[in-house]
C-alpha cells in the first residue's frame, strides 16, 4: 500500500509539472495521438481489406483461362472449351462474357457481364448501387449505351443490388448474352475467358499445366493466385501501405528523437531543484516515467480508438481519396471488425513502450549531475 | 472535496481502457450477424456471377481486376511506359520479378 501511495504522489507530481507546461505538452499530446492514429487506421484497415478479400473470393472460379495474343489478353475461341474439359480431372469449363464501358458522360469505367442465367428480356439491365450514383440522369428512366458500331441502345434497369454487396457489385450491369455482344462488339463463338471447375483443387497446378500443353496461347489463372493477389497487395510489408506505415513510424521517430536528444532549460532546472531539496536520482526517473508513461498511454487510448471508429465506423473515409485515385466510382462498405489482442500488443509495443523508456534516458543524464552545476547551466 | 490529479487520470485511464475493450472485443460481437449476412449475400453473389475481383479501383482496367491483369499491364501501352494511375503504385511486382 505505501508503494502504491509513493506512486500516486509521484503522479501527482507528474500532472501538477505536465499541466504547468500545458500548452506545449497537449501540443505533443496530440501530435502523439496523430502518428498513433495513422499507424493503427493503416494496419486495421488493411487487416479488414484482406480477410474481407480472402472470405469473399473463396468463392470465385477455381480456374479461369485466358488467352494472350502478342502477351495480352485477348478473347477466345469457345471450342477451346471442349478441349480443355477432355483433360482429366475437369468437370466443366464455361464461357464467361464481360468487359469494361466507359461512359463518356461521366467518365467513369464499369464493368458489363452476362451472368450463367439471365432470366430477363434483352432490353433490361441488373446494376450495381454504384452504376446508380455515378451514370448521371436517365433517359425516360433507361441507360443508353453507345455500341461497338456506334448504334444507340437503351437499357432499362430492373433491378439495383444492394449496398451489403458493393464491395464486389458496385460498378456491375449485368445484361443479356445478346445485348452484350451487340455492346461490347464481342463476335458469336467467342468469350472473354473460360472458368473450368476442377473434381480435386489439389490438382488445378497439374491441370493448368496441361491447359497450356494443350494450348500455348492461353493463361491459367487460379483461385489460390486470385486470393494472394489481395493477400499481397493488403500485406503490411509491401506496396502502398508500407509507404503509409513508412511516414507514420518516421514521424513517430523524428518525435521521439527529438525528446531523447534533450531536456529543455526549464525542465533541467526543475531537476537540479528537485535534487537540490533532497530527490534521489531514482525519484527523479520514476517520476520522468511517469511523466512519459502518462502522455504516451493517453495517447495510445485516444490514437487507438479513433482509428477503430475512422474504420469500422467510418468506412476509413480517409483513405478513399488515395483508393479512390482518378476514379469516378468507389463502393460505399463498411468492413467487418477483425482486430486481435496480437495487434493491439504490437501497437502498444511499438508506440508506448519505446517512448516511455526514450524519455527516461536525457533525465537520467541530467538527474546524474551534480545540481549546483545544472542548475548554473 | 477536492480530487487528488492520480485520481482523475486513474478514472480516465479505466474508462478508455473499458471503452477500448469494449469496441475490439464487444462490438465486433454485437454485430457478427450483420457482418456474417452481409459477407453471405456478397460469397453469394461472387459465385454466381463467378466474379474474381474486389471492386476497389475502378479508374483502369489492370486496377480494376488485379488478378486477371495481364502480367506486365501497367507498363504495356508501349515499352519504357511509366505508371500514371496513382492505384497502380497499390500494386506489388509479380512475384518472379520481386525474387
Amino acid at each position: 500500500m505505501k508503494w502504491i501511495e509513493r506512486q500516486r504522489a509521484f503522479i501527482d507530481f507528474t500532472l501538477s509539472s505536465l499541466w504547468r507546461r500545458k500548452a506545449k505538452n497537449l501540443s505533443l499530446l496530440m501530435v502523439y495521438a496523430l502518428v498513433i492514429f495513422l499507424l493503427s487506421s493503416v494496419i486495421f484497415f488493411t487487416q479488414a481489406l484482406r480477410k474481407e478479400a480472402e472470405a469473399v473470393l473463396d468463392g470465385s472460379p477455381q480456374m479461369i483461362v485466358q488467352r494472350t495474343v502478342g502477351g495480352r489478353h485477348s478473347l477466345i475461341p469457345t471450342d477451346y472449351a471442349e478441349k480443355i474439359v477432355q483433360i482429366r480431372g475437369t468437370s466443366s469449363v464455361k464461357p464467361r462474357l464481360w468487359g469494361y464501358y466507359y461512359h463518356p458522360a461521366t467518365r467513369s469505367n464499369y464493368t458489363i457481364m452476362v451472368p450463367e442465367n439471365y432470366p430477363r428480356p434483352d432490353d433490361t439491365v441488373e446494376i450495381g448501387a454504384g452504376v446508380l450514383r455515378t451514370w448521371g440522369p436517365l433517359r425516360d428512366g433507361s441507360f443508353y449505351f453507345n455500341a461497338h458500331d456506334g448504334e444507340t441502345v437503351f437499357l432499362k434497369a430492373i433491378n439495383t443490388m444492394t449496398n451489403e454487396t458493393d464491395l464486389v457489385s458496385a460498378d456491375l450491369i449485368l445484361m443479356s448474352e445478346t445485348t452484350f455482344r451487340k455492346i461490347a462488339g464481342v463476335p458469336e463463338g467467342y468469350a472473354t475467358d473460360l472458368t473450368v471447375r476442377i473434381r480435386n483443387e489439389r490438382e488445378s497446378q497439374t491441370i493448368a499445366r496441361k491447359i497450356i500443353h494443350v494450348l500455348p496461347d492461353t493463361r491459367p489463372i487460379l483461385k489460390e493466385e486470385i486470393i494472394r493477389t489481395y493477400s499481397s497487395i493488403f500485406d503490411w510489408r509491401g506496396g502502398y501501405v508500407i509507404v503509409l506505415l513508412g511516414g507514420g513510424v518516421l514521424a513517430f521517430f523524428i518525435f521521439a528523437w527529438d525528446k531523447a536528444t534533450g531536456l529543455s532549460a526549464e525542465e533541467k532546472t526543475e531537476i537540479g531543484i528537485l535534487k537540490g531539496i533532497g530527490w534521489d536520482t531514482s525519484d527523479i526517473l520514476t517520476m520522468k516515467f511517469w511523466e512519459g508513461a502518462v502522455i504516451s498511454l493517453t495517447a495510445f487510448l485516444l490514437g487507438v480508438i479513433s482509428a477503430y471508429v475512422h474504420v469500422y465506423f467510418a468506412s476509413a473515409t480517409l483513405f478513399e481519396h488515395a483508393l479512390k485515385g482518378w476514379a469516378i466510382l468507389y463502393p460505399e462498405f463498411t468492413l467487418r471488425p477483425s482486430v486481435n489482442a496480437f495487434q493491439l500488443a504490437i501497437l502498444f509495443f511499438l508506440t508506448v513502450v519505446p517512448y516511455t523508456l526514450i524519455t527516461i534516458v536525457p533525465t537520467w543524464k541530467v538527474a546524474a549531475t551534480d545540481p549546483d552545476v545544472v542548475m548554473r547551466h | 472535496m477536492v480530487v487528488r490529479k492520480s485520481t482523475g487520470f486513474l478514472i480516465l485511464l479505466f474508462v478508455g481502457s473499458l471503452v477500448m475493450a469494449g469496441l475490439f472485443f464487444i462490438h465486433p460481437r454485437l454485430h457478427r450477424d450483420d457482418c456474417e449476412r452481409g459477407l453471405a449475400k456478397r460469397r453469394h453473389l461472387v459465385r454466381e456471377l463467378q466474379l474474381t475481383d474486389l471492386c476497389l479501383f475502378t479508374e483502369a482496367r489492370y486496377t480494376r481486376h488485379l488478378s486477371q491483369a495481364d502480367l506486365h499491364s501497367p507498363f504495356q501501352d508501349y515499352p519504357m511506359a511509366f505508371e500514371h494511375f496513382p492505384s497502380g503504385s497499390l500494386v506489388l511486382p509479380p512475384g518472379h520479378l520481386a525474387r
